[in-house]
């Protein structure tokens, strides 16, 4: 029971990351229609730019997560403006695979800067863990729930409350008729490239000092977030937070009941049995693409 | 003009080992050939059906690892008390095996994954792929994980204590990749110039017209992938018994992605589009090392080249060049198989 309980535990803590890799990921599809392979990247540079602040430049550890973020939303603006932009009204092929040309690009010039040697980020959190009654977690962790349960619920607001979300809810349901109502679809496209982007970036940087960085870090979090983005359904916000806790319940449990080498398989394997029974996702009220 | 020049290159490629010395040329070369094998196996399904399959390294790799397992035997436990042993067979034996067993799978991922389209095709075959490696670095007992299978045997063929030729030397196995590769290329060949073919093509074109006028999509699409999984696990089978080590990285998506890029820069959808990106795509890194640019530089330009491509040529080298040889007035040249089969992208 206890052991239950801390599994638990950690899949919630681990599961908001999940999440902010998701919503980032099914904003993209959903308004943009881009399948977006450099996720993982933008997941990567986050910790790698967490290493250049913290370790390289020394500067303080919450300011070095605040430009982390930063850094990540304009390099996500970058790539929208030098690759996408011209792409628009491209089929869904098309920009698949420059976005996979732009993932090896980018994914190497991360090895080529960095090294393949995984790099360890110190974070000012004590080591000894909290200890509540029957469970521990480590304060790093609790820090990182608390930043992504924090930045889940500042997207929120921000989609459904500010002017910018609203322009993007309507890019979402009928992109030509909100271009008519005076939408700058061009504009919404690059924020919301940047948005998604910053949040895998969050995710990469708060995850980073909890693990370490290596140039393929990105690999495996570009195939989870797809996981939780097609739990979720393709395009859904709400599905893709859900998505994310799923996916990391499904991870912990597996990892601690079946067997600890199949932890990052259960999501594939939970990605091809959705699929099967329900090709729409687990959330999803719009009709699937393609 | 077009004869000649097949006649040519086939003469190029049947005599290179007579009179190239260099091993390290062709090994560079087998290699390529069974990248081009592999990815002439992708293009069956990405250009002809029109499904980006982005799994496809898994039947390259259920190809390598079946074929080593029944040439080297294993013996491995199910369940507690229940054992399954296999002595170990004769290469050729497990070569077939492989090849049946990647068309087998893909068979079933045609099945399964027709149901669903687009990214999500896409996804359950990245997934599949994935689930496939984790097997291989997880099932020691079976595969020996990340430690690999070793001294894999080369094929030996022939009748036994009699007359036997092993493919141990480069040359041997320079002609057998490229035997191979021919026998693929002339399988894909009359496959998408048979009825099946072009039913495949109706798909890519217009799958709710194709299927309105009687086509039965499900039945062409598995048929794709059925053979298109078949030839990457021969491709598979063969890279094993050449390198003679398997490991779980034959799964890397990388490889994948090597074959996808073979296959849009040459020109998807066209029988010679895989065989220029591959050979391209094959000599290139060799190129750039010779230029001592470090791989990670190699692999950049790649993704860049690959953007470029996509962005300025999305047709493919092939095709374009097919269009520039039309345009040259040689009314006598066919515009290859691309330009009849493919029409111009928008």
């Amino acid at each position: 029971m206890d052991q239950l309980l801390q599994h638990s535990l950690n899949a919630l803590i681990l599961g908001g990351t999940y999440a902010l890799l998701g919503i980032g990921l099914t904003l993209i599809f959903g308004i943009m229609r881009v399948v977006n392979f450099t996720h993982g990247e933008l997941y990567a540079f986050g910790a790698y730019m967490m290493y250049l602040w913290v370790m390289l430049a020394g500067i303080n550890f919450y300011l070095a997560l605040v430009l982390a973020v930063l850094l990540g939303v304009g390099l996500g603006a970058l790539i929208e403006l030098a690759l996408l932009r011209r792409l628009r009204g491209a089929d869904i092929d098309t920009t698949m695979l420059v976005m996979i040309g732009a993932w090896i690009a980018l994914q190497n010039l991360e090895q080529f800067t960095w090294s393949g040697v995984a790099k360890s980020i110190r974070s000012p959190f004590p080591s000894a863990p909290l200890v509540l009654g029957p469970v521990s977690v480590s304060w790093n962790r609790l820090f990182v729930f608390a930043v992504a349960s924090a930045l889940i619920v500042a997207t929120y607001a921000l989609i459904n409350r500010s002017k910018l979300g609203k322009a993007m809810r309507a890019t979402f349901q009928d992109p030509e008729t909100a271009a008519l109502m005076g939408v700058d679809i061009s504009r919404i496209h690059t924020a919301t490239f940047a948005l998604g982007s910053g949040l895998a970036a969050a995710a990469g940087a708060l995850l980073g000092p909890v693990f370490v960085a290596y140039p393929t870090m990105g690999d495996l979090a570009s195939l989870k977030a797809f996981a939780i983005v097609i739990l979720g359904g393709l395009g859904s916000i709400p599905g893709a937070t859900a998505g994310g806790f799923i996916l990391a319940f499904m991870e912990e449990l597996g990892a601690g009941y079946v067997s600890s080498g199949f932890r990052d398989g259960m999501g594939f394997m939970l990605i091809i049995a959705i699929l099967l029974v329900k090709p729409t996702g687990l959330f999803a009220r719009r009709e699937r693409i393609g | 003009m077009k004869r000649t020049l097949t006649l040519a290159f086939l003469a190029l490629l049947l005599s290179l080992p007579l009179w190239m010395s260099s091993l390290y040329v062709l090994h560079i070369l087998i290699m390529t050939g069974i990248f081009i094998i592999a990815a002439m196996s992708l293009n069956l399904l990405l250009g002809y059906t029109g499904q980006l399959s982005l799994g496809h390294v898994a039947f390259f790799g259920i190809g390598a690892y079946t074929s080593s397992l029944v040439s080297l035997g294993f013996d491995v436990h199910l369940l507690p008390d229940w054992r399954v042993a296999l002595a170990p067979k004769p290469v050729w034996l497990g070569m077939l095996l492989g090849v049946l067993l990647a068309a087998g799978c893909g068979w079933v991922i045609g099945r399964i994954a027709f149901k669903v389209r687009g990214a999500y095709f896409v996804i359950v075959s990245v997934s599949f792929a994935e689930v496939v490696r984790l097997i291989a670095l997880n099932w020691l007992e079976l595969t020996q994980g990340p430690m690999a299978l070793n001294n894999i045997p080369v094929l030996r063929l022939g009748i036994p204590d009699w007359f036997e030729f092993a493919f141990l030397r480069k040359p041997a196995n320079y002609y057998l990749v490229l035997t191979v590769a021919i026998l693929a290329y002339l399988l894909i060949q009359r496959l998408v110039h048979s009825r099946a073919g072009r039913a495949m093509v109706a798909l890519r074109e217009n799958e709710a017209l194709a299927a309105s006028v009687g086509i039965d999509v499900t039945r062409y699409l598995v048929l794709a992938t059925f053979v298109s999984a078949g030839i990457a696990g021969a491709a598979g089978a063969l890279y094993a018994h050449y390198v003679r080590i398997v490991d779980p990285e034959v799964f890397s998506f990388i490889y994948t992605v090597t074959m996808v890029i073979m296959v849009v820069t040459g020109g998807k959808g066209t029988l010679l589009g895989p065989i220029v990106g591959g050979l391209l795509f094959g000599l290139l890194p060799e190129i750039l090392r010779a230029f001592g640019i470090p791989p990670e530089i190699q692999w950049v330009s790649y993704g860049v080249l690959m953007i470029l491509v996509v962005s300025f040529l999305p047709a493919g080298i092939v095709p374009a060049l097919a269009g520039w040889w039309q345009q040259r007035g040689d009314a006598a040249a066919q515009p290859a198989v691309a330009a009849s089969s493919r029409p111009p992208q928008p």
